[in-house]
């Protein structure tokens, strides 16, 4: 009954039909994201392994991705991710369906993610380090357990590149007596790649031909059909953590996002920090301060009409602006020893914030002043019968209650800056900057540099490597991704503004 | 004081006593909002230490006139405002009257209850803390007293963080009071203070507003005949921004000089 309370239908088809395009709204969005994970997230599940065996007695082991129709024939054909690009100069196999005689999953087949050349499939036949060979089954477990004494030198030989030996070189110049502490580091560095490099492994493929593989090159080995189904929950837990806390390998292809996430969460924060105390000045000069004459009025519009300027176009001001002209005029003034390379005359993550700090300024503008335009003129009254100056009826009674409206115009403002890619191609960002801009070395925070950002490594990801098939899963995840880095800044700003709200009750109505 | 002795042949105000001490003396207050007049020539004195009423129809200029004595007409660029008003001898528009310190000696309420969106604590202390250099243990003590003279502390002070948006109309408004009693008012001004409350509540601000006679000055403005009758001592009727009677309520009420007055006041009570 109450659904036909909702929907009367002496009132026609018009309610039906806004429901339903809400609904078709919902439902499309609820797809997007149910796309995005699936082909993201699905990316890190260790699928089994097929052993194919054909017609003509050909054998490959592949993961099946899809099947479709033959384009000349009537059969279908399926798509084997096969790996082994150093064998086969290719990582995928189209077969056609009706020439696979057999399809098996044995249990001994191996997956190799390497540095080089991307995955092997096949079998382990031995590993031999420092003249010992180890065959058969002990292959595998003797290949575990020197895998994770691998992992561990690399860290450590990773954490010693980036904490010590990287700020030791930048600050050489100015501190020659660096140099003892470096030596050390560096003959510690030789030391562990001594350690790491040497082993090697037999490897076949299913059909046969045979590879020896540097062992150094090998990050992680599994068997995926033998694994037990809490084995590979596990295994994609880890996945999906180095995809989250690592940076990119072999040209973005591969490896993890961390610097692309850290990049766009610290820009939108560094925008935030910039556009909301300008918004807010703005917005109280424009409401409380300004003659509220034919000229404000024009401002208002000005304001309003500024928000549908295109993108680009404000990436444009800033690269002429910024970029060239604060920057260049920095960079002669305080870093003129470094000339010609520039320091703050190239893009980086403080033009990058500043532009689009720009590109988000009416957006808090309008939202500030709608909520001054909400306080009701006797709390402004109060405040002054009780000796208040302007000024302190501005910062006492009515900011705390346009707090809310503020962090509305952030909210608004976040949710379009972190999306925006095209401005901050011309502004600052880059393709590959492994090493985030938040630092140990002095001062810790380095507007100069330049950042990755998520939307921009979804873009390269998908249009700039070499396999586009290949780097699809990590295109949805990426994306994926960045709609949870928004969805997460959003709703810390929403639960502000309902803490902030639920502080003294709504705003009495009048 | 000739200016006070009763006249009425040229049709100019009733003004029908002789205020001994009087705090606030109006002198040909006139105000306009632009080209339209709110206020003309309007001259009274306003009695120390007793309740003073205006009443009388809807946009004769009572809130203009009330809102006239702290200076709250400043901020409007379309007011014009000339004649004389005297607090204590000095005149509020001399250049050496500063408008912050004006109003807090005189302090005003407003129709509807306008609690800030703090704490009833901090509501209290707000214009105290605008004055700055108060230590915690002063402030409570401030606090408390106004609490307590606006007849609010026994209802409140278990919950003195707590929002002042939480409370009830009535309670609202008693705290307005008690955070303009808060910075010490020699003039306490309210607009209809009791107009959006219930009958109890009514009846509450009333027997405030007779209670705190003895430490300020008050004026009010009222709609309510019953209620200007109950509370004032003296009561000044206007009309279209002219003062028309002005005297004890006593004579006012009972034995009207004008008939304006009279037909006024007959059919508002009844
Ligand atoms: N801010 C203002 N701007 C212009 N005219 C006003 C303003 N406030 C009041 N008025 C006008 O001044 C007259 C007196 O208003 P007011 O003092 O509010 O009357 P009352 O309080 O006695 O009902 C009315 O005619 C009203 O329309
Ligand atoms: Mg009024």
């Amino acid at each position: 009954m109450i659904g036909r309370a909702r929907l009367p239908r002496g009132e026609g088809v018009w309610p039906w039909l806004a429901a339903g395009s809400l609904a078709l709204s919902l439902l499309m969005l609820a797809g997007l994201l149910f796309l995005l994970a699936v082909r993201g997230m699905g990316h890190f599940w260790p699928s089994p392994l097929t052993l194919v065996t054909l017609e003509d007695g050909r054998l490959l082991a592949g993961q099946a991705v899809r099947e479709e129709r033959q384009p000349n024939a009537a059969g279908r054909e399926r798509l084997y991710l096969t790996g082994n690009r150093d064998l086969d100069g290719a990582i995928w196999r189209w077969v056609a369906v009706d020439e696979i005689a057999e399809e098996s999953r044995p249990r001994d087949l191996v997956v190799l993610e390497r540095t080089r050349w991307g995955s092997f499939q096949g079998r382990l036949l031995a590993l031999e380090e420092r003249g010992e060979r180890v065959e058969g089954e002990a292959a595998w477990a003797a290949l575990q357990a020197r895998l994770q004494e691998l992992a561990a030198l690399r860290a450590e030989r990773d954490r010693l590149r980036d904490e010590i030996v990287v700020p030791l070189v930048r600050r050489m110049e100015r501190e020659p007596l660096a140099e003892a502490e470096l030596a050390r580091a560096s003959a510690r560095i030789r030391e562990l790649q001594a350690r790491i490099a040497g082993g090697r492994l037999l490897l076949e493929s299913v059909d046969g031909r045979r590879l020896e593989q540097p062992l150094e090159q090998v990050l992680r080995a599994w068997r995926p059909n033998a694994m037990s189904p809490p084995a590979k929950v596990a295994a994609w837990g880890g996945g999906v953590w180095r995809f989250l806390a690592e940076g990119p390998r072999a040209a973005n292809s591969a490896g993890g996002v961390w610097p692309a996430i850290f990049g766009t969460v610290l820009m939108v924060l560094l925008m935030s920090v910039v556009v909301t105390p300008f918004g807010v000045l703005a917005a109280i000069y424009l409401n409380e301060i300004a003659h509220q004459g034919r000229l404000t009025h024009l401002v208002r519009i000005a304001v309003r009409n500024l928000a549908g300027v295109p993108s680009i176009v404000y990436g444009v001001f800033g690269l002429g602006v910024f970029v060239y002209g604060i920057g260049g005029s920095l960079d002669e003034w305080f870093f003129a020893d470094q000339l010609p390379s520039p320091t703050f005359g190239t893009g980086g993550l403080l033009w990058a914030s500043l532009t689009l700090a720009l590109l988000t300024l009416p957006v808090v503008i309008v939202a500030t002043e709608e909520g001054l335009a909400r306080v009701p003129d006797h709390q402004r009254e109060g405040a002054l019968a009780l000796g208040a100056t302007r000024v302190e009826m501005l910062t006492r009674v009515v900011l705390p209650m346009t707090a809310p409206a503020m962090l509305t115009g952030v909210i608004l403002a976040v949710a379009r800056a972190a999306g925006e890619v095209a401005p901050l191609m011309l502004v600052g960002v880059a393709k590959l900057a492994p090493q985030v801009p938040v630092d140990g070395d002095f001062p810790f925070l380095h507007l100069e540099r330049k950042f990755m950002h998520l939307g921009y490594h979804i873009y390269d990801v998908a249009f700039h490597g070499s396999d586009v098939q290949a780097a699809l899963p990590l295109v949805y995840a990426t994306a994926l991704l960045l709609v949870l880095v928004i969805l997460v800044l959003n709703l810390t700003a929403i639960f502000l503004r309902h803490h902030l709200r639920a502080r003294h009750g709504a705003l009495p109505r009048r | 004081m000739s200016v006070f002795s009763p006249r009425s042949a040229d049709g100019g105000p009733i003004i029908d006593f002789d205020p001994v001490s009087c705090c606030l003396e109006i002198e040909g207050l006139s105000l306009a909002y632009g080209e339209t007049p709110a206020l003309r020539e309007l001259t009274l004195r306003v009695p120390r230490h007793r309740v003073t009423a205006f009443i009388g129809p809807s946009g004769c200029g009572k809130s203009t006139l009330l809102r006239a004595l702290n200076r709250l007409h400043d901020l409007n660029d379309e007011v014009h405002l000339s004649g004389r008003i005297r607090l204590e001898g000095q005149d509020i528009h001399a250049p050496e009257m500063e408008v912050a310190e004006l109003r807090r000696r005189v302090g005003m309420v407003f129709q509807a209850p306008n609690p800030f969106p703090m704490s009833i604590y901090d509501n209290v202390a707000f214009g105290l803390r605008l004055q700055g250099g108060i230590r915690k243990r002063q402030l409570d003590d401030v606090v408390e007293w106004a609490l307590r003279s606006s007849a609010l502390w026994d209802e409140v002070k278990d919950r003195l963080k707590s929002s002042a948006w939480a409370l009830s109309g009535g309670q609202q408004q008693r705290l307005v009071i008690a955070r303009t009693l808060a910075v010490r008012p020699e003039v306490l001004l309210l607009d209809e203070p009791a107009s959006a409350l219930d009958p109890i509540s009514t009846l509450k601000i009333e027997e405030l507003i007779r209670n705190l006679k003895s430490q300020l000055t008050l004026v009010l403005v009222t709609h309510n005949m019953q209620q200007a009758a109950r509370v004032s001592d003296y009561t000044a009727f206007l009309q279209e921004g002219e003062l028309v009677e002005y005297g004890t309520t006593d004579t006012l009420f009972t034995n009207p000089r004008l008939a304006r007055t009279e037909n006024y006041i007959t059919g508002r009570m009844a």
